[in-house]
């Protein structure tokens, strides 16, 4: 996806919103239409974010209260919001015996540097299939494919026994090196590697005598980089989101990554304090949100070449 | 976006150049490649072998005690899933729940992402927001939210249906699974339609422009026009999410911790699980091996499945 397709894309938009303007009779939309879609998306965004809203509600109330008061609003005077949400903040501490910042960080550890590696590696090998050509080139795309569509979580069981036979379970790397591995992204590097990295450019950095090394490294990358984007959040996300494989890697807390961490607290038998373990999920998805919100673009971007391509 | 090949000159002997390019380029598929053995092709062969082999207690007596070793008991793993009630039960549940998940969520993101590509409504970008926001919630977060919302006692929902006077149990055993579905739907529906809507904008403009010189109306334009050119990415997004559902493993998990009548077997993935755990017996990765390996079979089964019927009726 290079600057000039993206500023294609938008000018192809500019002429939709433009057709949207003057459509024949035909085709505009009577009032009856207009009302109906506008209820029917409204209702989908109110399904959409009504749970959001009400964890946000909740993160601010006391077990009493979340039975006691409407479940709409807040039990408190908004004034008084701020003692409601650092006390909850400072349950959810104790429930954790203050591990909640160490399980959000090593959430951020283990999906910054999976995502980080598995990106890097991913473009590598898309290039590869994209520029050269070398023997079983063919099968091992046939491969890496295929496991596309091999159910993950399975894979999780014997990954958890060779990694316990490696002396690995338990460990950081446990959970980092399979999230490393991504077929999507494999898929993505090569669409992405053949289609914005001229030939022509190669040939003329090859005839310059750069290295192969080089010519990747200082060249395609930045090529590759709005592409390399994509790739590193549908890791970054997919390793945050990861439930199964923590679960099995890892046995002491210390280690948990957010999502395993506020597993364990539902799961204690005594455990009560919904309204903490709401503040807690809403902390520890806040960085996945900030994300979401701040690279909209190269979500669509990583979407659109799933679909096209598909 | 059009795929084209590398336009080097044809070498039909293999040159020192044809021999460099080969180099370099398995040199640059080597990090994704050992990785990819060590994640994928090494678990799978060891789950393959595994499968063939039970933990046994030796010399320990009737207490164990005894020393664990591996024997080999043939297809006596492979016997146990086949023929047991629990492993044909879970994969029901998890059938079932395909069967209403699947067509739901793809029907509500194309309905959703149709509408928000009409020219009825101008200001798309927040709804599109907002139906993809669930998606950056992990399953489990999503899940024990919903949890919470099932929950007579401080749910909102349950409240407000009983002032409705519908009382609902989102725990009851027959409802429980549709409570599921809704949390996977809930929380993929938003990812899907920015598929269909990204493969609806690559619609080139001209279509558009000869349906109106045909006089097409805005319903026509998107049962002829749309729907055929986000065929595929329907398809493709369809065949993923039935892979996707027969691991049904997050939401019944967490469901658990709030409903008892849960088991450990509730779906095949959560068998494997707990075999592998020692939850169940037999136990050990064996028994839970066999578990994956038949639950991939049946998943490989569906897919070249609905490959087929797909190609049959699209040819008719």
């Amino acid at each position: 996806m290079s600057i000039a397709t993206r500023r294609e894309a938008r000018r192809a938009e500019r002429r939709r919103e433009r057709a949207q303007a003057d459509l024949p009779r035909s085709m505009r939309p009577s009032k009856a239409v207009k009302t109906i879609t506008v209820v029917v998306l409204v209702v989908a965004l109110v399904y959409f974010l009504f749970p959001i809203y009400w964890a946000i509600v909740a993160s601010t109330k006391t077990p009493s209260q979340l039975t006691g008061s409407n479940g709409l609003w807040f039990a408190v005077p908004l004034n008084e919001l701020p003692d409601a949400i650092a006390a909850n903040y400072a349950t959810l501490l104790g429930w954790t015996s203050d591990r909640f910042w160490r399980w959000v960080g090593n959430s951020l550890l283990y999906s910054c540097v999976s995502a980080l590696v598995g990106t890097v590696v991913s473009v590598m090998a898309g290039y590869a299939t994209a520029k050269f050509r070398f023997r079983g080139k063919g099968v091992t795309i046939g491969i890496i494919m295929a496991a596309m569509l091999m159910p993950a979580t399975l894979l999780t069981i014997p990954q958890y026994a060779i990694f316990n036979a490696l002396h690995l379970d338990n460990t950081m790397l446990a959970v980092i090196i399979p999230c490393c591995v991504s077929p999507f992204g494999f898929f993505l590097g090569r669409v992405y590697a053949q289609s914005s990295v001229p030939d022509e450019l190669l040939e003329a950095a090859r005839i310059d005598g750069a290295g192969e090394a080089r010519i990747f490294f200082t060249m395609v990358l930045r090529l590759l980089a709005p592409a390399m984007v994509t790739i590193f959040l549908f890791m970054f996300v997919a390793t945050w989101n990861n439930f199964l494989l923590p679960l099995m890697m890892l046995s002491s807390e210390d280690l948990y990554p957010v999502t395993l961490g506020l597993y364990g607290m539902v799961s204690l038998a005594v455990f009560n304090d919904r309204g903490a373990l709401m503040m807690g999920a809403l902390l520890g998805v806040l960085p996945v949100i900030i994300l979401f919100l701040t690279l909209q673009r190269f979500w669509r971007a990583g979407l659109a070449a799933g679909a096209v391509k598909g | 976006m059009t795929a084209h090949t590398t336009t080097a000159p044809a070498r039909r002997r293999r040159s020192p150049a044809a021999r460099r390019e080969e180099r370099t380029g398995w040199l640059f598929m080597l990090p994704f490649v050992l990785l990819f053995l060590l994640v994928f092709i090494v678990p799978i062969g060891y789950a393959i072998y595994s499968s063939f082999f039970q933990q046994v207690a030796t010399g320990g007596g009737a207490y164990g005690g005894g020393e664990l070793v591996n024997r080999f008991v043939g297809l006596e793993n492979f016997r146990y899933v086949v023929t047991s009630g629990e492993f044909w039960a879970g994969m029901g549940r998890v059938l079932l729940y395909t069967v209403i998940q699947v067509p739901l969520m793809i029907v509500a993101a194309l309905v959703l992402a149709m509408l928000i590509d009409s020219f009825v409504v101008k200001h798309v970008s927040g709804f599109r927001l907002g139906y993809f926001l669930p998606y950056a919630i992990p399953g489990v977060i999503a899940s024990i939210i919903w949890v919470y919302l099932y929950n007579g006692q401080i749910s909102p929902i349950v409240k407000g249906l009983a002032a409705l006077g519908v009382n609902v149990d989102f725990f009851a055993s027959n409802v429980v699974l549709g409570s599921m579905v809704n949390i996977t739907t809930w929380t993929f529906t938003g990812y899907n339609m920015l598929i269909f809507l990204s493969a609806l904008q690559a619609i080139p403009h001209e279509l558009y422009e000869a349906a109106r010189i045909d006089g097409a109306n805005g319903w026509q334009v998107a049962m002829k026009v749309k729907l055929p050119n986000v065929r595929g990415a329907a398809l493709l997004a369809m065949l993923l999410s039935i892979v996707g559902t027969i691991q049904l493993f997050n939401e019944p998990q967490v469901m658990q911790t709030a409903d008892p009548g849960i088991s450990y077997s509730y779906t095949p993935m959560m068998m494997a699980f707990n075999t592998s755990r020692g939850f169940l017996t037999p136990k050990g990765d064996g028994p839970a091996s066999a578990i994956a390996i038949v639950m991939a079979v049946i998943a490989g089964l569906l897919a070249m499945a609905y490959a087929f019927v797909e190609r049959k009726v699209s040819e008719s």
